[in-house]
């Protein structure tokens, strides 16, 4: 726990996406007013100690917005995230411990779905299941996995060439053994990274779909969806863009701390590395 | 070889044009639209972006609809109609040219209405015109169309965008490359970009005021309205009401708020319990409040309506208070229809902004009456296959925007499924009626009975909301019909 | 080295055939038909027939998928349904957007990217380090929308030194041309560098624990000369991934920035295609994607190869 502690980006980050996680959660069983309580009468307010973010162009209370907003943008891109390393980074091992047809097929496989341009088949497949979060998820978590697959295999390859793994052959450790014990460790930090990029990507990604009307739609509601609604209006009214706008930039980089901070924290090699420098 | 010499010629001069156009008296505009056509043949394909570039600015009809939506002389300078309404006879205009060069002639109007009639046409509103029983060419300049039976606005019919005249050279073209009699000449498409439009000095009609009309094709308000303020587009026939602010106030600016052909409405299944019991659509109309939905989806630009039929219309009457937003009247109609705790039903919305907003607003007035709303976004492809084509769908969101749809409600296999024998025959007497005063009575019971019986939810009027350079004049404030008009817009000063 | 790159180009092709089967098929699923989405809701239902039948919609889907195959194969990919122009000519045209915009944006990003994820690295845990990686946070965060607005709202609304946005043709104005592409660019480019310099610097990170560079600095090399000869190199591979996935992104992925530059480019003609269900226009765009897409990533993978001499008999074997 102490190693932890010693991260101020680690513990910033992850107490910035705790707490953004804890509002998206929250909003669950309680928002200051029903999202979708609209009121022509009060729109545009700014904030007061009724609307604490002030009300959108329908009248709506902003904070219960964001409230429910973050938590649908947490919501696609985590599940986006583990559809992509579940898959992927068994994928991407299996090619480089087996080798051969596996990493024949594994690499025709991630290749297959690379080929297809990500934004071009998110939207085919929203537009044949609807728009909505999720098809958006499905379409976000599908591009997830040849980006795990290969970035698997590709840390795993130049660690699999090195004497230690070779090492662990000769004791008799199994494949499968060798690309749990000594590979997925040792890629971790490289996962990790790319995991927290993807993360903010499919947070971004969702925002980008809302932006062509094919992420969350209304009367659900996501940042995403929420900038994009306030954009038109962003000279008269910039504090409706600036709301949303700053809080997928916050939890975004929350995340992205986070991630970064773990890495520094989990990596065995490194901490080494540092105290030689100590040293 | 030939080709690219002309491109690059054709290039130069542009350049040249552009670079002096900055500083001496500007004849230039560039116009900023939301939609880009998929062609620039307005008789094959209903979508108004085709209209917004090329109506009465590169095509030309027999008549032309103006301003306030009534019909001038085209390219027919007179015409006389027969006692019994079915013979039209035009006098057609001389020394007409098309942009490459042709003669306009009878010939040429033949040609046109022979393909909009055609076994295999794609005209999307050839019923408009089947029942021309014969066209005959008089001599190269007179015409004559006979009917099957009276119908009332014909002459109106021939100035829509489907029946612009077309040349038999140049027709089949005219998707990618359209060629017209029009005061302006089509010149370049950049596709994804702009259409390039330049006057065409031999046209027949008054001379126009601009040399050259570049279309830009921007479809995101944020962006339109930066592109408005730093001077790349001098104008837009329609801005998104939501971000007007910017502009109000500005003297750089006009704003120029009128009205347009589209009634926005709630359709309503009437096949389909429970719409199909009058006193439950009755008791919708009352749960509606359309100065909310008005001020909430259109910021207040739009005219409330009673009835399918537009305000500016001089038949037009006044019956938005039919049923007027009364929340305990809607209870009690929907307790006496049955429904009592009210009812669940999805509102299947298509993709535009308008719809949207009006959709989350209704199911939250609905709400209040007990009528749970489940919003159901489609795709606008999708929304015609299940709501137009195959009916499937409880609510809607869409404004019709085509001048005198009313005829609409005459066919019970419309996608709203309303079936009234007695409308029906209202309809058919008000179109064989050539008389203004009786087709303005008729018209008027027409609008009523859709009233009465409720058939969708009337919400308002679609409004069209300009901003230009407060030095453009000319420009159409309101839409009687799909069209940007170039005729009258000049710089001033 | 060969039959390492025959294998490839082997699977490059089976990829091709495999994704025109799906590509089709998909399609062919989408709720929708083009004939009554061209005539609007106001048009007869004999109408729209006579449509479906000019436009070939009424032959059967399989006879339909040899015939766009058979085309293919003969540089034919069809007649686009909305625009009644060919759908090659139509990509080409777009092209002349898409493949400068892409290009530009990842030359800025490497240029921008690569210096500053070294430079981070190099001074590792110090305050300028914080001060980057913060910065390549932001860029990363922040939705492209919205910094694609911000950025027209400065250097066009206000300074009025570029355009909102539109393009003009290259051989109308090539200066005019590039000026339109600066700004889409720059907003392209502002997460791509922020990911780029933060991969950088993980995979520098990474190798200066190795023990080849323990070794180089045991032999009196200064830790930047270390990392310089053998770390970069070695750093190379996992930054090779990312620019290949950058450049399949960027070729298709630029719908967004696109809208809001309202630049004529391939993303948003297929975006309005699939809408308008223009299929003959979407699949060929989309299969020309494919084509683009897997050959870079060929290319990624036989670079992979030169770069690191290992990987060949890895996969070759």
């Amino acid at each position: 726990m102490r190693r932890f502690l010693a991260h101020p980006s680690l513990m910033v980050g992850l107490c910035g996406a705790l707490a953004f996680l804890l509002l998206g959660l929250t909003s669950l069983v309680w928002t200051p007013f029903p999202i979708d309580q609209i009121d022509i009468g009060r729109r545009f307010l700014g904030p007061s100690a009724e609307h604490w973010l002030g009300t959108d162009n329908l009248g709506r209370d902003m904070a219960s917005l964001v409230m429910a907003g973050t938590w649908t943008s947490f919501l696609v891109a985590a599940i986006a995230v583990f559809i992509g390393m579940g898959i992927g980074v068994p994928l991407g091992l299996a090619a480089v411990i087996w080798g051969g047809a596996v990493e024949w097929l594994v690499l025709r496989l991630s290749d297959f779905i690379f080929a297809f341009p990500a934004v071009i088949v998110a939207i085919l497949i929203t537009t044949l299941a609807g728009p909505g979060s999720i098809n958006a998820i499905v379409a976000i978590g599908i591009f997830n996995i040849p980006v795990f697959a290969r970035v698997a295999r590709g840390g795993a390859l130049s660690i699999a060439k090195l004497d230690f793994v070779a090492a662990a052959r000769l004791t008799g450790l199994g494949n499968a053994m060798i690309a749990w014990r000594h590979l997925l460790p040792n890629i971790m930090s490289l996962l990790i990274v790319q995991g927290t990029i993807q993360m903010s990507l499919g947070i971004l990604s969702e925002a980008g779909l809302s932006y062509i009307a094919l992420g969350t739609q209304a009367p659900d509601t996501s940042l995403g969806l929420m900038l994009r609604e306030a954009q038109g209006m962003f000279l008269v009214h910039p504090w409706l863009t600036l709301v949303p706008g700053s809080a997928i930039v916050l939890i975004v980089m929350a995340l992205n701390l986070a991630g970064d901070g773990l890495r520094d924290a989990i990596d065995p090699r490194l901490r080494q590395s540092r105290s030689n420098v100590l040293a | 070889m030939d080709k690219i010499t002309k491109a690059t010629a054709l290039a130069l001069a542009l350049s040249t044009a552009l670079a002096s156009a900055a500083w001496a008296q500007p004849t230039e505009v560039r116009i900023g639209v939301a939609l880009e056509p998929p062609t620039l043949d307005p008789t094959a394909g209903a979508a108004e972006a085709i209209d917004i570039v090329v109506y009465q600015n590169v095509f030309e009809g027999l008549t032309r609809i103006d301003e306030t939506g009534a019909v001038q002389p085209g390219l027919a300078e007179s015409w006389t109609i027969s006692e019994d309404g079915l013979t039209y006879r035009f006098k057609l205009h001389d020394g007409v040219t098309f942009h490459d060069g042709s003669t306009f002639d009878a010939e040429d109007v033949k040609f046109t209405f022979d393909r909009i009639v055609a076994e295999d046409s794609v005209n999307a509103h050839r019923e408009f015109f089947e029942p021309i029983s014969t066209l005959t060419v008089v001599d190269p300049l007179t015409v004559e169309i006979t009917l099957e039976r009276p119908i009332g606005r014909f002459l109106f019919d021939l100035g829509r965008g489907d029946a612009v005249i077309v040349a038999p050279e140049s027709a089949a073209d005219n998707a990618n490359q359209p060629i017209g009699t029009g005061p302006f000449a089509f010149v370049q498409w950049d596709k994804g970009s702009r259409v390039i439009l330049e006057a065409y000095s031999p046209y027949w009609g008054e001379p126009v005021h601009l040399s050259r009309a570049t279309y830009v094709f921007i479809g995101d308000t944020a962006t339109l309205t930066n592109a408005l303020l730093a001077g790349d587009v001098d104008g837009t026939n329609n801005f998104g009401q939501e971000a007007l602010g910017v502009f109000e106030g500005n003297p750089q600016f006009t704003i120029l708020a009128g009205t347009t052909e589209g009634e926005t409405i709630l359709g309503t299944n009437n096949r389909k319990p429970p719409f199909d019991n009058p006193k439950v659509r009755q008791a919708m109309a009352h749960a509606l409040d359309r100065k909310a939905i008005i001020d909430g989806a259109t910021y207040g630009y739009g005219t409330p309506i009673g009835s399918a039929f537009a305000p500016h219309n001089p038949y037009y009457v006044d019956l938005t208070e039919t049923y007027p937003h009364d929340v305990e009247a809607a209870k009690r109609l929907l307790a006496e229809a049955g429904y009592p705790e009210g009812f669940t039903a999805t509102l299947k919305l298509p993709p535009l902004a308008y719809a949207k907003l009006s959709g989350q607003i209704i199911a939250s007035q609905f709400a209040e009456v007990g009528i749970k709303l489940e919003l159901i976004n489609v795709e606008f492809a999708q929304w015609l296959e299940d709501v137009y084509t195959n009916k499937d769908f409880d609510l809607t969101i869409i404004s019709h925007v085509e001048p005198f749809d009313i005829g609409n409600y005459t066919n019970p296999d419309y996608y709203f499924g309303y079936d009234n024998p007695e409308f029906q025959a209202l309809i058919d007497t008000l179109n064989g009626t050539t008389d203004e005063a009786e087709r303005k009575e008729l018209a008027i019971e027409a609008q009523t009975i859709l009233a009465k019986d409720a058939v969708n939810g009337y919400l308002f009027q679609l409004p069209q909301t300009g901003v230009w350079n407060s030095k453009l004049t000319g420009m159409w404030k309101d839409s009687p019909i799909e069209g940007l008009v170039l005729r009258d817009i000049r710089w001033t000063e | 080295m060969i039959v390492f790159a025959l294998r490839r180009f082997l699977g490059f092709a089976a990829t091709l055939l495999v994704a025109a089967a799906v590509i089709f098929w998909l399609l062919d699923l989408l709720p929708g038909d083009p004939a009554q989405f061209i005539l609007g809701i106001n048009a007869t239902p004999e109408s729209v027939e006579r449509l479906r039948v000019q436009l070939g919609l009424d032959v059967p889907a399989h006879q339909r998928f040899f015939d766009w195959i058979w085309g293919m194969l003969g540089g034919d990919f069809g007649l686009s349904y909305t625009q009644r122009a060919p759908v090659g000519e139509l990509i080409w045209n777009r092209l002349g957007v898409t493949l400068p915009l892409a290009l530009l944006a990842m030359l800025v990003s490497v240029l921008v990217g690569l210096p500053v994820g070294i430079l981070a690295a190099r001074r590792r845990g110090k305050a300028l380090d914080t001060a980057v990686m913060l910065l390549a946070q932001t860029g990363i965060a922040i939705p492209g929308f919205w910094f694609g607005m911000l950025l027209t709202l400065l250097f066009a609304v206000t300074l009025r030194w570029l355009p909102t946005g539109g393009f003009i043709p290259w051989q109308e104005d090539p200066a005019a041309a590039m000026r339109g592409l600066i700004l889409p660019g720059l907003a392209l480019a502002l997460p791509q560098a922020s990911i780029l310099a933060r991969v950088m610097r993980t995979a520098l990170v990474d190798v200066t624990g190795q023990d080849y560079i323990r070794t180089a600095r045991a032999k009196g090399m200064t830790m930047g000369e270390a990392v310089w000869r053998h770390g970069v190199r070695n750093a190379l591979l996992p930054v090779l991934t990312i620019l290949g996935l950058q450049f399949a992104f960027l070729i298709a992925g630029t719908i967004i920035v696109e809208n809001v530059f309202y630049l004529p480019g391939l993303g948003r003609l297929i975006f309005t295609a699939i809408s308008e269900r223009d299929l003959v226009l979407v699949r060929g765009a989309t299969m020309i994607l494919v084509v683009a897409i897997t050959a870079t990533m060929l290319l990624t993978d036989l670079t992979y190869a030169l770069v690191d001499p290992r990987l060949r008999q890895g996969s070759g074997a």
